[in-house]
């Protein structure tokens, strides 16, 4: 269902100010939340079921209860804004189309951690976003809902936007703290977690900017109510960004309940593939979720349809599944080469690399290099082996998941596109001039039960 | 260039460091380099660098190893406009290499280069989130979405226009 809790009012006229905002019903949550026990709050989050919407999918709430609390320590809650996925552009629109609810999200769930300091760490590129951002800042400040004794509750907030510089790492909560405290993003190793030392050593929380959004529906409807929408552990609803070559490229938002095949080819989602073409493959959920050819994507490898949820995109692990991820929904259609889309993720990858850890560090460069001599015609036979081998060498050898970030996209195109990759390797001259089209990937599969 | 922020600019700095508990300055660093390579040229010498570190009573190589590691800063004198066009997969898939090809023959330069005027640097990038909206650059605080050969066009002559 086309359910929205987020973006219902990101339209209405002048949303931005505070004014409308607030007749429209905003800052309600804060009114609620305020005569709320703090522990209550993180209780009602725990039952809304919300998982973490930057792309892990961890349970908000099971965070929010590991944060420590020791005596005259400050806590501090960080927002991520460093949204840098490849495919991923839905907390860039909510940001800019209806800021008030991120801030109004911000101000329940500070109270509930007990922050009075808080950060929204925006990646540096939305620099035009940063100014909507204090603006509304200004406003909630000026209507009583930010600074000292906010509503006379005795609960003292502010919230600071900082514009991160550039660095796809500082995704990763730890880089984001070692940037925030003005250091080359490095990701920490863990243990110790930000729960128990974040910012400045203090116990901290970090979550994405849409799971803070959607702290104020769960507190105005109650966690249970929330928990409702949905389906099994993908409870609420979730922004998809959708991309790549649909006719209605944007933002949606929905409960979990709907199908892949509805959401690409319905005219309310994504209207289907552009220019009468056919549908190649898809990265459903950012691009370091596996991607996935056509007949996998709609159904699973059980021959059951595939749903736009935690669960159903996931089902059949890497083998015959991906993952929801950030929710970056990348479409290829039957004119685009797989080799060649692999081969912009290792580039990512590798120029996104902190170089921490070798494994990361040489194999992203590694990888980009095979692909790009196996894009351009002088790849051999051996050459998709070592890229499987290399890949297979970073995985899960890393300080931060970028290494795996880096690792799945490349595994998945040749798992599920070697004669692609083989396609090039035997017709060096050919894979210059054309492409290997849709070729099977389409297909219906052949179901063994 | 005379490497010193005005009175105005100062106070902005204040306010940056002011957002920190006492002690946690260097947190300001980033958005410090970011307001030093707008006053300074669009770039960060040595020289800005260093009165960076000054400012916030840090080493220098404090800041020369936060400014190389981050993208948007600029480690080199650039052109007055930088285009930093995406090239990662969803650009990709909506024609980005065109965009790129076509400015590279328009201004006669190739990725990294300056125009002999100093109007233009192109540099590529990865992933800046605005995937739907795709082919796009990003030109100082904004974005240029959905790129054709003549809406570069456009760009380009009203950034002559506009000296």
């Amino acid at each position: 269902m086309a359910r929205k809790l987020l973006l219902e009012k990101a339209h209405v006229e002048g949303i931005r100010h505070f004014d409308v905002y607030r007749r429209e019903g905003g800052y309600a949550s804060v009114e609620k939340a305020l005569k709320m026990d703090p522990a209550s709050i993180v209780e009602e989050v725990k039952k809304s079921g919300l998982r973490g919407r930057g792309g892990a999918g961890f349970a908000t709430g099971l965070k929010w209860s590991f944060l420590a609390k020791p005596e005259g320590v400050p806590r501090y809650l960080v927002c991520n804004a460093d949204e840098s996925e490849p495919g991923t552009f839905k907390d860039r629109f909510l940001m800019e189309f209806i800021p008030h609810l991120l801030i109004e999200g911000l101000i329940v769930s500070s109270f509930a951690l007990g922050s009075n300091s808080t950060y929204i760490y925006i990646r540096g590129e939305y620099a035009w976003i940063v100014g909507i951002l204090e603006q509304a800042i200004a406003e909630a400040k000026q209507n009583g809902f930010l600074g000292k004794n906010i509503l006379g509750a005795g609960f003292d907030l502010e919230i600071y936007v900082q514009r991160g510089a550039g660095a796809y790492i500082c995704g990763e909560e730890t880089a984001l703290i070692e940037s925030l405290e003005g250091k080359r993003g490095n990701p920490r190793i863990k243990p110790p977690f930000p729960a128990i030392k974040g910012l400045w050593d203090c116990p901290t929380v970090v979550n994405n900017v849409e799971t803070l959004a959607a702290v104020v529906p769960i507190i105005n409807m109650g966690g249970e109510e929330y928990a409702k929408i949905g389906v099994g552990r993908s409870t609420g609803t979730k922004l998809i960004s959708a991309c790549g070559n649909i006719n209605k490229p944007g933002v949606y938002e929905m409960d979990m309940t709907i199908s892949v095949e509805e959401f690409i080819y319905s005219d309310e989602y994504c209207g289907g593939i552009a220019n009468g073409k056919k549908l190649k493959a898809c990265i459903p959920g950012g691009s370091s979720v596996p991607i996935l050819p056509a007949n996998l994507l709609l159904k699973t490898a059980k021959g059951e349809t595939r749903y736009m949820n935690y669960e159903s995109l996931s089902d059949g692990g890497f083998a015959s599944g991906s993952m929801m991820g950030s929710g970056g929904f990348i479409v290829l259609d039957e004119d685009q080469c797989v080799v060649r889309h692999t081969l912009t993720l290792a580039r990512f990858y590798r120029h996104e690399s902190c170089g921490q850890c070798s494994p990361c560090r040489e194999g992203t460069g590694w990888m980009e290099k095979i692909l790009q001599k196996i894009e351009n015609g002088k790849g051999v036979s051996s050459d998709i082996d070592l890229l499987w081998d290399i890949q297979r060498k970073i995985e899960g050898n890393t300080i931060c998941p970028l290494g795996d970030a880096a690792a799945w996209p490349v595994a998945a195109a040749i798992r599920h596109f070697r004669d692609e990759f083989e396609w090039h390797v035997n017709n060096p001259s050919l894979c210059l001039t054309q492409n290997y089209g849709l070729a099977h990937y389409a297909d219906e599969l052949s179901v063994v039960a | 260039m005379m490497v010193k922020f005005s009175e105005h600019k100062m106070k902005e700095v204040e306010a940056i460091i002011a957002r920190y508990p006492t002690g946690k300055h260097k947190s300001a660093l980033i958005p410090i380099l970011h307001l030093a390579q707008e006053e300074f040229g669009g770039w960060l010498s040595a020289e800005s660098m260093d009165y960076v570190a000054s400012i916030l009573s840090i080493a220098s190589i404090e800041v020369y190893e936060v400014a190389t590691f981050y993208s948007m800063f600029n480690l080199n004198p650039v052109g007055k406009h930088v285009l930093e066009v995406c090239q990662t997969g969803p650009c990709m898939l909506q024609g980005s290499d065109d965009i790129i090809a076509y400015i590279k023959s328009k201004l006669g330069i190739a990725v990294g280069e300056t125009t002999a005027d100093g109007m233009f640097t192109l540099k590529t990038v990865e992933c800046l989130g605005a995937c739907g909206y795709a082919p796009m650059m990003q030109m100082g605080m904004h974005y240029k979405e959905h790129l054709t050969p003549s809406k570069v066009d456009e760009i380009i002559a009203h950034c002559y226009n506009h000296k």
